[in-house]
């Protein structure tokens, strides 16, 4: 899992079937300073609290179509948890 | 498997039922000499590792649901060990 920031918002009304009501967010994974690393990607919103501007944390790959309500469905990235703080460890 | 150095948690309210209730660790990978390689994971724990501590940690999403016990999980990184020492070509690295 990945920390990542939510730059914007995705409308798309012809999706694949078990994506209905799916909402998808525009993603910048973040290093973990914040800063951004890598390109954007577009993520399914598992917590569907999501919203722009809002620090958050993401799984890849095949593990983020398991936070879906319908489990087998072409998402290869989705918002897991929205981040409160991230506290170093001394 | 990585091996990795616990350097934060991440602390959240909203997240998925598969979290609730882990610590979601924030892992600094290492290189062989033991040295942070520059990459990070975001981890659940499942063996109370804690600050500075040296990890191994799994990034498979299968056998990260075998360890924490559920079917469907959108979990993939989890901290299964803690690293007492690493030897790399006779030289030992550690905690």
């Amino acid at each position: 899992m990945q920390l990542g920031r939510v730059i914007g918002t995705v409308v798309a009304t012809e999706k694949a079937d078990g994506l209905d009501g799916v909402r998808f967010l525009i993603v910048q994974p973040l290093d973990r300073r914040k800063e951004p690393s890598g390109r954007p990607v577009v993520a399914a919103d598992a917590v569907a609290m999501a919203g722009p501007g809002e620090l958050i944390y993401f799984v890849g790959a095949r593990e983020a179509a398991q936070a879906l309500p319908e489990t087998f469905v072409p998402v290869d990235h989705a918002i897991v948890g929205i981040v409160d703080a991230v506290e170093e460890l001394r | 498997m990585k091996i990795a150095r616990v350097v934060g948690t991440v602390v959240s309210t909203i997240e998925h039922p598969a979290f609730e209730g882990r610590t979601l660790l924030v892992c600094d990978l290492l290189g062989p000499g033991g040295e942070p390689d520059g990459g990070y994971v975001l981890a659940s724990d499942t063996v109370g590792a804690g600050a500075g501590e040296t990890v191994l940690l799994i990034d498979e999403g299968n056998s990260a649901r075998q360890v924490v016990g559920l079917e469907t999980a959108p979990i993939r990184s989890v901290v299964v060990g803690i690293v007492d020492e690493v030897q790399v070509d006779g030289e030992a690295w550690a905690v």
